[in-house]
Parts: structure tokens; C-alpha cells; sequence
């Protein structure tokens, strides 16, 4: 006997396959992997008849051949009879430099702006928001062809530092700032010096277990222990105990003129200088909105009720109102420092050979391998973002309200 | 016996009001709040006065100075005669070349300028509620004129794609109540019919009410830095919803292209897409194709921005409540119209203020495009502007100038989104 509740059987009709929603995730799916297979088959057939009647191919073997063009900013042995391989690592390592450096000075304007522009001071915080306003509605492009514009017409050439009646002089005898570039004494690292980097690492990291020390104090025994004071001194008094017992093994060396430019030292070109710059204080800008809305997102109530606690302001900084800003500052602050990353690879409009003025510029123009060069830009660009990502996840997670 | 009869004196009429002390009122009480509260308040207020005084004093009489009609900077300097002053003559005398480059031809300007004024006419509807709703349909026309104003050409080109296009949406209509996917396919493939049909006709017709063609080529100036930006904000948002929608779908396969798609744009700078652009996208194209190289610069940045837009709405719609979702369910709802009618209204309004700022920034890295050797309104600064002999080393002014252009422009938007976002607040306050 058929019951009323059996399920009459269906067949399969084709119909099904576009009105019944558990078939047509299928069709879509499949459609979209046949378009996607369609278009790349296209693409790279395109690409494979373009390549042989280029009489090109794909390979990277250019990557060992000489390079023949010179890089004036390097922090490793490079010269034109390098290969291009190593001509992109010295533009990996620019690259890096400026991002590191930039994202340095980015955050410490940012948020010495971001906190004045909470200040009661009226004309600061304008002052603050004006900044602010400019940088980040003008693109940074811009920025860095005014400052490089301005560094080289400001500032004196080399030949003002000359002679009797030089219209520009060095700052303290050991800096230089010139339309070239800035000079600064370089360490010479001579005998024994080992011994005092170590005393400094240690001293580090002392300095970090007395400060545990004395937070494990204040939340066991509500002892106060200094903080400041003895940080520093932890920090400083040995390294140069141990400096001055060595017989001062590290010692500096000026850049001096000579001819028609300086020697010697630390020299950092224009070009870095201009970009550095730039990059900060563009960057900086919403940096320092970032750090207005972390702090602003802790409640007036917190801060309150640390008062009524009776702690003083700068404890209440720093115990109650830091720690919960630094949940909402730190997640958009990194994605910022990765924009500001990205952003060096404009490096190429000044002349600064970071990874997109040597191998997407000068190695991709000599060889004309532009897919390779493209492709392998792009991959370095991808894997630091990616890699960021991955530790801001990390970091994401660490930091998430510990819920029930 | 009244208490007061003990004591010496007890007045015993009101005393008249009188006006609070000089210090707690008016402009002083402020002073001292807001600038002089306490010493180190005090530093930084005398300090900031300072620093403002001394940039006054150096651009105000370079603003004032100024001069404004000299032909070349030799010229000027020789008017200014050691004086301080601006060249700002550099900005009239190639004011043209500064917003339209420096091939349009200069008898065609009207066009630009036209569809400029067009171009506030259609977004005026879209960006204000009070404006009449039937100027929409004027909105929905000005692509088509604007790419006949600009580009030039016969106007049957513009018109067969907009009968396409109109041709594409009925079917979709006609279609709609099947499914939405039908729908879709539908009027997608009527209108590439109808348009690839009426290429014949348009084709043939090249001379019918003609304006002369301008090559891309010869488009520049800041002109080129609002074409980009406002086409490829228009492009990337359709997009963006798209693959906003993808990266949440069910779909693994889907999800996986749209995921893929987004993190690898979003982790690469924006110039390698251009270069790809310039010298790698040729390589993927029929062999014999001459691609307009604009047309491929807004690709790359239609894509680059999509992709951006696509996780601002993924935000939004991670925002809403599953609630929403279920409730579009249980009404019965599919998918499209669900989206359509609950979903998107809502993830689209909590999305506004980064949409915009994906918009800002797009409209400031379109000046990437002079790195490719396209004169924008930095290319044209950087190249024929500072390099001819007549120019050669004005930078305050020019730089100046762009300063000034996207500032107002990006400026602007900023204060409409957050002018919009207190419309749009439809919560209790």
C-alpha cells in the first residue's frame, strides 16, 4: 500500500541542472571552470604564437649574464660586470632599505601627529589636521617629485662647501647635507669591537628582563620600581665601560671634500633621501588618523574609571588606554606599512634603483624579456605582502577579545 | 528675633548681576582654554605661531608678487628683478597644455569642456537624493556622449552601442522571471549580437554627424587623470560587487577564483600592472591586434581597483547579521533577489566610506600612468612642461598647481562621503 508520505521518485531531467538549487551550484561551477580554462588556453596560445613569430621564448638565462649598468646606491659588492640576478638583489635590498627606513619615521610622525591632533592646544590640533588633510588627498607621486624638486634646488652642491668663502658648511663637522645627497660619519669597526656589540646586545637585553622585572613586581608585590632612569642606564653605562676599556675600538670616519665631492662616510644619494622622505610623511598622514581612531575608540568610561582608581595620567596611558588602543591601531598600521612598501616601487620616478628601477626598469629595457621581468617583480612584491598578511593574521588572532 | 539682627552687617536686597570676570568669558576665557592652559600648552601655541609666521612670510609674498604674464621664466625673473614673487605665468601660459594635454587639438576644446559640464550634470542625480529622479535617465545616456564628445568619430558608434545595450536589457527583462541567470545570459548575448550587427552599420556610416576622431594617444593633461578616475571607478564598482559576492559564495570553485583573483591584485603595486600593460599584455593578445594602449591602462586599473572594492563590500556584507540573510530566505526570496532586495542595500551603505576611499585613492595613483610615458597632469609637469627651454626649473608653481587640483578633488569627495554617511544614518540617535 502506498503511503502519502513516500517520496514519488524523481528522475533526472535536464532542466534541473539551471532550476534546482542543488544542481545548479554544479552548472555554475562547471560553467565557470570551463570560461576559465577557455580564457587561459586562449591567452597562452596567443602568448605561444606571439613568442615564436617574435622568434622569443621564455627563459630566464638573462639573469646570469652581465649586467652592464651601474647602481650608485648599494649596500652590497656590485659592479657593471655583475649579473643582472645580482643587479636584482641589490634592488631587493633598496627596496627593503627604504621600506624599513620609511616605515620607521612613518610611524613616529604619525603618531606624534595623531596624538596632537587630539590635543586641547586649538591651533596644534589644526595645524595637525591641515597636515594631515593635505598629505593624504595629494597623491605621493607627487610628493616625492616636490621634495626630490626641492632637495636638489634647496640645498647647496658640493662645490658651496669649497674654499675660503664657502656659503655652506657641515653640520658639527661630520654631516653633510648637500643637493647630492647627505653625508654622516660611517663606523670603522676595528679590533675588539666585537666585544663591545656584544656588551650592547646584552646590555638589551637586560634592560628588557629588568623591565619584566619590575612589571612582575608592580602587578605581585604593588611595589613602583623605577622604570625610565635605570633603563637607560642599563642600556648605556656598560657598552661604554667596555667601549672605553677596549681602548675605544670603534671609531668613525668623516666624510671630508675632496675635488669636487665628499669621501668617505655614509652616503645616502638624493634620490633615497627624497623617496624616504616622501614615503614618511605621506604615509604618516593616515597613519596618524589611525592612531586618532585607536585611541578615540577607547571609551571616555575606561579612562575615567582608571581616574577614579586613582591612578595618575600617565599610568592611565599607558595601563589602561595604550593597551586598548593598540588593538584597533595595529592591524590597519601594518596594512599601512605594506602600502608604503608597494609604494617604493615609485622609487623609479626619482632614479632610486630599488627592484622596479633595476630589473623592471634598466634589465627589462636591455633584455626586453618583459614577461620574466614582469613575472618575477610581481612575485617578489606578492611574497612580501603575503608574508605580512600571514604574520597580521597571527597577530589578529593573539590579540582577539579571549571570549567564552 | 531674626538671626541676622546679630551679625553687623547682612544685606538684605539682591545685588544686581553682575558681568562674569574678564578672564572667564568671551574671546580670553577661550585663549586661555584652548591655546594658553597651561606652560607647555603655551610653548607649543607660541611655537606653532611661529612656524606660521615664517611660512606666511615667505608664501604669501610669492603669492602676492606674483607674476602672471611672461612668456618664458628668463622673462620673468627679469620682471621680478630679485623680488619675491611667483612665476605664475608659467600656469596661463600653458594652461591648456596642464588640463589637455599638449596633441588634442586646440580648436576641439569645447568638446572636453562640454563633457565636463555633462559629466556634473549626470553625477548630480546620483550623488544628491533631491535632485528630480528623471535626470537618471540622463546619467544612463552620458557615457555614450562623453565617449562621442571626447573621442569623436561618427555618433552611430555611441548609438548602436546604446541600442545594444537597451536591446541587452529588455531580453533581460523579458527573461528575469525565468531566473536570473537566464536573464543575465539572455540579454548579455543580445546585446553582443545587436552591437556586433550594428559595427556593420556604424561602420558604413562613418561620415554621419561626425566630430573629428581624436587618437587616445593625444589625450593628457589632468583630463586624463579625471577620464581614468571616473571610468574606472564606474568599471571596478559592478566588479567589486561581483567578486565581493564570489569570495562569499558557496561555490568552491567560485569562492577559489575570486579569492585568488583579489589577493594576488592586491599584493602587487599598481605600477607592475601598468607595466604589464605597457609591455607584457600585447603578448596575450591575437597576434596582429593593435590595442589602444588608454584602453589597456584602464583595464589594468579597473582590475586593480575592483579588487579593492571587492573586500571593502566583503566587509560590509561580513557586517550584517545572519539574520538578514535568513530573513531574505524565509520570504522566500532566491538568491538574486535576495541580494538585490536586503542584502546588498544594506552591505552597500555600511561600505560607503571605504568605497570612497578606494575612489580617492585610485583618482590619486591614476597619476602612476606618466611612469608609462602617458602625459597626465604629472607627465605633462614632468615632460614637456620642465623640460622646454622656456620653463626650465619652475617647481614651486607647477608642483603647486597639481598640489592644489587633486587636493580639491579629493578633498571634495572625502567631505560628500562623510556628508552622505550622516544622510544615510537611518538608526536612532
Amino acid at each position: 500500500m502506498a503511503t502519502l508520505s513516500d517520496v514519488p521518485s524523481e528522475s533526472f531531467r535536464l532542466s534541473m541542472l539551471i532550476n534546482d538549487k542543488r544542481y545548479r551550484a554544479y552548472t555554475f561551477q562547471f560553467i565557470a571552470l570551463l570560461l576559465l580554462i577557455g580564457a587561459f588556453s586562449y591567452l597562452g596560445y596567443n602568448l605561444v604564437k606571439n613568442l615564436q613569430s617574435a622568434g622569443l621564448n621564455i627563459s630566464y638565462k638573462f639573469l646570469g649574464d652581465p649586467a652592464g649598468y651601474d647602481i650608485n646606491q648599494r649596500l652590497i659588492e656590485y659592479d657593471n660586470q655583475s649579473s643582472h640576478w645580482r643587479a636584482s638583489l641589490v634592488g631587493v635590498l633598496n627596496t627593503l632599505l627604504v621600506a624599513f627606513l620609511g616605515c620607521i619615521t612613518a610611524t613616529v610622525i604619525g603618531v606624534v601627529v595623531g596624538v596632537l591632533r587630539l590635543s586641547n592646544n586649538w591651533i596644534v590640533s589644526k595645524i595637525m589636521s591641515v597636515y594631515v588633510e593635505i598629505f593624504r588627498n595629494v597623491p605621493v607621486l607627487i610628493w616625492i617629485l616636490i621634495i626630490m624638486a626641492v632637495f636638489t634646488s634647496v640645498l647647496p652642491q658640493p662645490r658651496d662647501f669649497r674654499g675660503a668663502n664657502a656659503t655652506a658648511s657641515m653640520v658639527a663637522d661630520s654631516f653633510a647635507f648637500t643637493g647630492r645627497g647627505f653625508y654622516s660619519p660611517a663606523p670603522i669597526f676595528n679590533d675588539g669591537s666585537g666585544v663591545v656589540i656584544a656588551a650592547f646586545i646584552l646590555s638589551i637585553l637586560g634592560m628588557f628582563y629588568y623591565r619584566r622585572y619590575a612589571k612582575k613586581a608592580l602587578f605581585e608585590r604593588g611595589q613602583m620600581l623605577p622604570t625610565f632612569w635605570p633603563s637607560i642606564g642599563i642600556l648605556l653605562i656598560p657598552s661604554i665601560l667596555v667601549f672605553f676599556v677596549m681602548g675605544q675600538p670603534i671609531s668613525l670616519e668623516y666624510p671630508a671634500l675632496k675635488g669636487f665631492n665628499f669621501q668617505g662616510g655614509i652616503y645616502m644619494r638624493a634620490s633615497l633621501i627624497s623617496l624616504w622622505f616622501a614615503l614618511s610623511i605621506y604615509t604618516a598622514a593616515f597613519i596618524a588618523e589611525n592612531v586618532r581612531a585607536g585611541i578615540l575608540s577607547v571609551s571616555a568610561g575606561q579612562t575615567e574609571a582608571a581616574a577614579s582608581l586613582g591612578l595618575r595620567p600617565n599610568r592611565i596611558m599607558n595601563l589602561v588606554v595604550l593597551p586598548q588602543a593598540l588593538r584597533v591601531i595595529i592591524p590597519p598600521l601594518i596594512s599601512h606599512f605594506l602600502n608604503l612598501t608597494k609604494n617604493s616601487s615609485l622609487a623609479i620616478a626619482v632614479g632610486y634603483m630599488d627592484l622596479t628601477g633595476t630589473l623592471g626598469g634598466i634589465t627589462l629595457n636591455q633584455t626586453g624579456r618583459a614577461i620574466e621581468t614582469v613575472l618575477l617583480l610581481m612575485a617578489f612584491y606578492l611574497t612580501i605582502s603575503l608574508s605580512i598578511s600571514a604574520i597580521m593574521n597571527v597577530y589578529n588572532n593573539s590579540i582577539k577579545l579571549k571570549e567564552r | 528675633m531674626s538671626r541676622t539682627d546679630n551679625i553687623a552687617f547682612v544685606r538684605t536686597e539682591m545685588l544686581p548681576e553682575s558681568p562674569p570676570p574678564a578672564a572667564q568669558t568671551g574671546a580670553i576665557k577661550w585663549l586661555r582654554e584652548n591655546l594658553f592652559s597651561n606652560v607647555l600648552n603655551s610653548v607649543l601655541t607660541l611655537i606653532s605661531l611661529y612656524f606660521i609666521f615664517q611660512l606666511l612670510q615667505v608664501f604669501l609674498p610669492w603669492l602676492m608678487g606674483g607674476v602672471w604674464s611672461t612668456s618664458s621664466l628668463r622673462e620673468c625673473r627679469e620682471v621680478l628683478d630679485g623680488a619675491a614673487g611667483g612665476c605664475f605665468s608659467v600656469l596661463t601660459e600653458r594652461w591648456n597644455q596642464l588640463l589637455f594635454g599638449f596633441k588634442y587639438p586646440p580648436d576641439q576644446y569645447w568638446r572636453i569642456l562640454l563633457a565636463f559640464v555633462l559629466l556634473l550634470v549626470a553625477i548630480f542625480p546620483v550623488l544628491f537624493k533631491d535632485v528630480p529622479r528623471k535626470m537618471l535617465y540622463f546619467t544612463g545616456l552620458f557615457p555614450f556622449i562623453g565617449f562621442w564628445l571626447i573621442w569623436g568619430g561618427t555618433i552611430m558608434t555611441p548609438i548602436v552601442i546604446l541600442v545594444g545595450f537597451v536591446a541587452g536589457y529588455m531580453a533581460f527583462k523579458r527573461l528575469e522571471h525565468n531566473s536570473f541567470a537566464m536573464g543575465a545570459l539572455g540579454g548579455i548575448v543580445t546585446a553582443a549580437v545587436i552591437i556586433w550587427l550594428g559595427g556593420f552599420i556604424s561602420s558604413s556610416m562613418s561620415g554621419f554627424i561626425a566630430l573629428e576622431e581624436v587618437p587616445s594617444r593625444d589625450l593628457g593633461g589632468f583630463m586624463l587623470n579625471l577620464i581614468l578616475g571616473v571610468v574606472c571607478v564606474s568599471l571596478s564598482l559592478p566588479i567589486g560587487i561581483a567578486l565581493a559576492l564570489g569570495r562569499q559564495s558557496d561555490m568552491l570553485i567560485i569562492k577559489w577564483i575570486c579569492v585568488v583573483f583579489i589577493e594576488f591584485i592586491r599584493g602587487v603595486p599598481l605600477i607592475t600592472l601598468l607595466f604589464v600593460a605597457n609591455v607584457v599584455l600585447a603578448y596575450f593578445l591575437p597576434p596582429g591586434t593593435n590595442f589602444d594602449l588608454i584602453l589597456r591602462v584602464i583595464i589594468m586599473i579597473t582590475m586593480f581597483s575592483s579588487a579593492y572594492i571587492a573586500e571593502v563590500i566583503r566587509g560590509g556584507l561580513a557586517a550584517l547579521p545572519n539574520g538578514q540573510y535568513e530573513a531574505g530566505d524565509s520570504l522566500g526570496l532566491d538568491y538574486a533577489q535576495s541580494m538585490q532586495l536586503i542584502i546588498l542595500p544594506q552591505a552597500l551603505k555600511i561600505s560607503i566610506p571605504g568605497i570612497v576611499n578606494v575612489a580617492v585613492g585610485l583618482f590619486k595613483d591614476t597619476t602612476l600612468v606618466s611612469v608609462i610615458s602617458m602625459f597626465d597632469l604629472v607627465g605633462m609637469i614632468r615632460g614637456p612642461i620642465l623640460a622646454s627651454t622656456e620653463w626650465n626649473g619652475v617647481y614651486w608653481e607647477l608642483w603647486g598647481f597639481a598640489v592644489l587640483m587633486f587636493f580639491i578633488v579629493c578633498f571634495s569627495i572625502s567631505k560628500y562621503s562623510q556628508w552622505l554617511e550622516q544622510q544615510l544614518r537611518t538608526d536612532h540617535r
